[in-house]
């Protein structure tokens, strides 16, 4: 291959597709280069699209992004076997527009997005497997070699944007292999009911939607969350639990999910539902900490193959996209004023990284995949000692009440004995630091 | 050398994923792709070209979202492409695709005379085998079906020698050239497209034609208007009026069920007993 | 894209032939001669003719084409034997072998000079290589590998059932305002029927004046197949199947373990020969080979129609699956859920002893003698 473009970008994920368009839009040539039969073909999504991330790039996607609800409540629930307990967030003021937080349905939003980055003037061909990176004699990259015949690309930078496995990445020897301990393996099903059912289940009425993020007995002792989300007309479910967690209690996904849908909280939600779609993916979880280097001679990485992902807020997509204009915007200064994209000059990357909420977040948040992992009793303890006190709380039975509070007290301390429970606070405070 | 391959985009019924606990079929997301017995009528073609030289124009009719099976098409060596597409061809059933198909070939062949069309055995979805011999038919092509083998192309005395599969064996067959065929699956192994291929594909314009330029005389003959067949049903298929016997399957003990399934399958099915009859040492017929 | 189910009819549509299609009256049914002999598709039409002939209260004529002979005569009488009133019999040396050309020309000759309401041919090589063509010529609807055909009492019109959808669903497909009425229908589909030897009819010559000189294609030569170590499957009687729910490979060893004790053919579904598991030679169902036998044992095979085509017509069959909601199960005779892996081992055990067992011989004998 003779031709040259200015930045290859691999991936059409969000992060990719964030890349490609901004570099496109400011009228670099830009080739795209995706593994999968389509866009998305191997992205999996819970799945929630943050506006204002996407705002900053295609300002006006409202008019034509397939959009399924605008998320108007957020539930989190602490759950235990039969029960679980919960804090609900819903306003009014998410019922007008424009909307902070959608659904989406990846297949429908990724083949959009594709079509805006083909539109901006990217080249985007999918079938094409990197193979490796290409280097000058000083080590500099210079472009992809890809897996069919006659397969060097040659371009002035490369972004890599090839997801939580990141081969390119690895093989190149940019970052390590994934660790066990790093990523969890989460699977969703889509179930689908009538939109009617949906409204009267979750209260809702026009597109509104509501999301909850669960924690708890349902991943049976593992380090992980669950989900639930409604679409238009159908419920988006799933679980994950760290990788390492589940090697070890020789779980399946595909098990945790059933045992999780089965729920006497979950399972009236679902009830009557048909499954039409299965899916399973890793989710990068070592946080700040298992961040690479992030940027280097002639290339960057950008969302999940860098790591980017919130795990607290369960937050990836919008750092995808985020990571993804802010490498592209580096790009674009750096090659229109004819700088060469050197490690040096790269710096520019990390430093608009440190700006933005991206590494704000990720650093905030940094010791917590750590202080999960290792103080099992947030995962384990807490959950039923809340569920345990309110059940006693709300439970009106001819005790009195000063008595209840000591027996909920005494539960905890039994539990938990005073000096943990001081520690788990002190331990909790800094982790989120 | 001129040589048309006309394909057809369906829906993938045989990547879909299964739900591994119940079994259920996973459909959302899943493409469309070309007719998989397209792919060998395709690959034969481009053997062609590459022993013969000249073009490869690949055509479809379907709807807009059917360019993608097209861009396909040209990724794996195709010069040019056509989508034949327009509202009034839809419903269309193997007459009418017949009918439009040959008048966009028609119209192909002003533009460069056809030497060969190429077609798939059958669809995926549809499983006629008709549109090849349609399309034969109304363009008088010779017709070769069921073409396991390329033997030999005679472009100066316009000439082609096939092998054609029959029933207990092979015909060798010569006839004149234009032909249409039909290509048997397995009869080739599908290219890797390569580098450069992928490239032009993916910045290659496929051509659009309406009616008018597909050359459409007479638009009673074509979608759904033109189908002398129409689904007059479509139906689940209903359940046996009895039920399967249930055989209780204990697993620390599977001689049990054995033993009663055997049991019961002796007692009620006598043409069944007959045949196992047949199997014990030392029958000897009536 | 989604899938659509629905068990609603579309539209009930009342057909309403021009004048001229009117006269178009009698099932015909081609029989498919080469080499001297008749592939037995032609004579399952024939019952299946008969049936609706006798239906529609008119005659049911085969036509048979093939170079003048001893040969073309037998089957005409065997025609008869099966069931044509009438043979319409073209007896032309450029017939001999198939080519499509003059075998088109001669069919759509005739019918044009008959004209039957219904046209019925075998989904071979040869038969679809002919009714598409036929169809084309005569400008008339066809549908192809029918599994069922019937007549609307209301409108005297064939109801023609095929599966649909990647084999999924059925439908039925109605030819409107044209004639005749085509369809081509698989190997083992319909049964076989009994030849009635004291039938007889009446044979119509036809002469389409067919000339070797007009016809472009010849035929150089026929290499005829190997009798390799072939399946069987179409007539066999016991035929123990192998589908996905095997879970691997190596599994299939069990289905040929209960095959070789019981005599049996093996079979297997779409899905375990994508896999790879076994030549797809060895396919049963809508895409694969149909077949009629006394016991059918399907072992992790889900029973998806395009799989149920190919096998309903056993006398037996029994179904083995680890998943109690297997479509499977709605038509089998016999039903063990559980895994098959352990229960084909345990069948193997359970036939091998039925079938050595000296004294089951014993008991046959003496039954023969109250008989």
């Amino acid at each position: 291959m003779s031709e040259k473009f200015d930045v290859i970008i691999v991936g059409a994920g969000p992060a990719g597709n964030s890349a490609a368009y901004t570099l496109a839009k400011a009228g670099l040539r830009v080739l795209q280069l995706e593994r999968g039969e389509y866009p998305g073909s191997k992205n999996v999504q819970g799945a929630i699209l943050y506006a204002s991330s996407l705002e900053r790039i295609i300002p006006d996607f409202r008019e034509t992004a397939p959009l399924e609800r605008h998320i108007i409540e957020q539930r989190l629930w602490m759950m235990d076997e039969k029960s679980f307990i919960g804090t609900h967030y819903r306003s009014d003021d998410f019922n007008s527009e424009p909307y902070n937080r959608y659904t989406i349905i990846r297949a429908r939003f990724d083949k959009w997005f594709s079509e805006q980055v083909q539109a901006a003037g990217a080249l985007v061909i999918c079938e094409m497997t990197v193979r490796a990176l290409l280097r000058n004699e000083q080590g500099r990259v210079i472009g992809v070699e890809v897996e069919r015949e006659d397969g060097k690309i040659y371009a002035d930078a490369v972004i890599l944007a090839d997801g939580v496995n990141s081969l390119v990445a690895t093989q190149a020897g940019l970052r390590k292999d994934i660790q066990a301990g790093n990523v969890a393996l989460a699977v969703k099903e889509m179930i689908f009911l009538p939109k009617e059912t949906i409204e009267s289940r979750f209260n809702l009425a026009g597109q509104s939607g509501v999301v909850i993020e669960m924690l708890g007995s349902i991943t049976e002792g593992m380090v992980g969350t669950g989900f639930l989300y409604t679409n238009k007309d159908s419920l988006a479910i799933g679980v994950g639990g760290m990788l390492s967690d589940m090697k070890a209690q020789k779980t399946t996904p595909v098990e945790l999910l059933e045992r999780m849908k089965a729920h006497p909280s979950i399972s009236p939600l679902i009830a009557g539902g048909e499954t039409r779609e299965y899916a399973a993916h890793l989710i990068p979880e070592g946080g700040y900490k298992a961040l690479p280097q992030i940027y280097g001679d002639g290339w960057l990485l950008v969302g999940d193959s860098a790591g980017f992902v919130n795990s607290v807020h369960r937050e990836g997509s919008n750092l995808a996209m985020e990571t993804g204009r802010l490498a592209a915007e580096t790009l674009i200064e750096l090659l229109q004023a004819g700088t060469e994209p050197s490690t040096a000059n790269l710096a520019g990357y990390k430093a608009r990284l440190d700006e933005s909420f991206v590494m704000k977040d990720m650093k905030k948040y940094q010791k917590i995949p750590e202080t999960l992992h290792k103080r099992r009793q947030f995962i384990n303890d807490y959950p039923p000692l809340l569920n345990g006190a309110a059940h006693k709380f709300f439970t009106v039975d001819g005790q009195d009440k000063r008595s209840k509070e000591k027996e909920i007290i005494a539960s905890f301390v039994k539990r938990r004995s005073l000096f943990g429970l001081l520690g788990d606070a002190y331990h909790l405070w800094r982790a989120t630091r | 050398m001129h040589i048309v391959v006309c394909i057809k985009q369906v829906p993938d019924s045989t990547h879909i994923r299964v739900h591994p606990v119940t079994n259920t079929i996973m459909r959302q997301g899943v493409p469309a792709i070309i007719n998989p017995y397209d792919l060998f009528a395709l690959e034969e073609a481009l053997r062609l070209k590459d022993k013969h030289g000249g073009r490869v124009t690949v055509i479809s009719m379907g709807p807009p979202q059917a360019a993608p099976a097209l861009r396909k098409a040209l990724s794996f060596g195709c010069n040019d492409a056509v989508l034949i597409t327009d509202k009034i061809f839809s419903g269309a059933d193997t007459l009418a695709t017949s009918y439009v198909l040959a008048s966009a070939i028609k119209m192909l062949n002003a533009e460069t005379p056809v030497d060969i069309v190429f077609t798939g055995k059958q669809t995926i979805d549809g499983d006629t085998a008709q549109v090849g011999p349609g399309i034969a038919k109304r363009l008088e092509l010779e017709l070769l079906t069921y073409v396991s083998r390329i033997n030999a192309v005679d472009r100066a005395n316009g000439q082609i020698t096939v092998e054609r599969r029959a029933e207990g064996g092979v015909q060798v067959l010569q006839t004149r050239l234009p032909a249409l065929i039909t290509m048997l699956e397995g009869s080739n192994e599908l290219r890797f497209a390569t580098t450069p291929n992928m490239f032009r594909a993916a910045r290659a314009e496929i051509r659009h034609w309406d009616r008018t330029s597909a050359g459409i005389e007479d638009l009673k003959l074509v979608g759904l208007k033109g189908s002398p067949t129409i689904v007059s049903r479509v139906f689940g298929p209903t359940p046996r009026a009895e039920k399967a016997v249930q055989i209780d399957f204990d697993p620390s003990n599977p001689e049990a069920a054995c033993e009663a399934l055997l049991a019961k399958v002796l007692a009620e099915s006598p043409r069944v007993k007959k045949e196992l009859a047949q199997r014990l040492p030392g029958y000897q017929e009536d | 894209m989604s899938e659509v189910k629905t068990t609603k009819p579309i539209k009930k549509r009342k057909i309403k032939l021009d004048e001229n299609l009117l006269a178009y009256r009698g099932v015909w049914v081609y029989i498919e001669s080469e080499r001297g002999h008749v592939h037995p598709v032609s004579w399952e039409l024939m019952g299946q003719g008969r049936q609706l002939a006798d239906q529609l209260g008119v005659e049911l004529c085969a036509v048979l084409m093939d170079a003048a002979g001893p040969a073309l005569d037998a089957h005409c009488n065997s025609a008869f034997h099966f069931g044509a009133d009438r043979c319409y019999r073209i007896a032309s040396p450029v017939l001999s072998d198939y080519r499509n050309v003059p075998f088109t020309k001669a069919l759509t000759d005739l019918v044009n000079a008959h004209k039957p309401e219904i046209l019925l041919l075998g989904a071979t090589t040869l038969g679809r290589d002919l009714a598409g063509s036929v169809a084309t010529t005569l400008r008339t609807g066809l549908t192809a590998d029918c599994t069922e055909l019937a007549i609307d009492p209301e409108d005297r019109c064939l109801l023609s059932t095929r599966p649909t959808f990647g084999g999924s669903l059925l439908c039925t497909i109605v030819t409107l305002n044209y004639r005749p009425q085509m369809a081509t229908v698989r190997h083992r589909v319909m049964p076989m029927p009994e030849p009635q030897p004291e039938r007889t009819g009446l044979i119509v010559d036809f002469d389409p004046g067919l000339i070797e000189t007009d016809i472009v294609t010849k035929i150089l030569e026929f290499i005829p197949d190997e009798m390799r170590d072939k399946p069987h499957l179409p007539y066999a009687e016991i035929i123990v199947s192998g589908g996905k729910g095997l879970g691997k490979a190596d599994n299939f060893k069990l289905v040929w373990d209960l095959a070789h004790v019981l005599g049996a053919e093996v079979g297997a579904s779409r899905a375990a020969i994508h896999a790879g598991w076994i030549g797809a030679d060895r396919q049963v169902g809508q895409t694969g080979k149909t077949v009629r036998p006394a016991l059918y044992i399907a072992a992790g095979i889900s029973g998806a129609i395009q799989h149920r085509v190919g096998m309903e017509g056993a006398d037996c069959i029994i179904a083995l699956n680890n998943d109690p909601n297997a479509p499977i199960f709605d038509f089998a005779h016999y039903a063990i859920v559980g895994d098959c892996n352990q229960i084909l081992p345990a069948l193997t055990r359970s036939f091998g002893t039925y079938l050595s067992k000296p004294e089951t011989k014993v008991v046959m004998e003496t039954a023969k003698e109250l008989a």
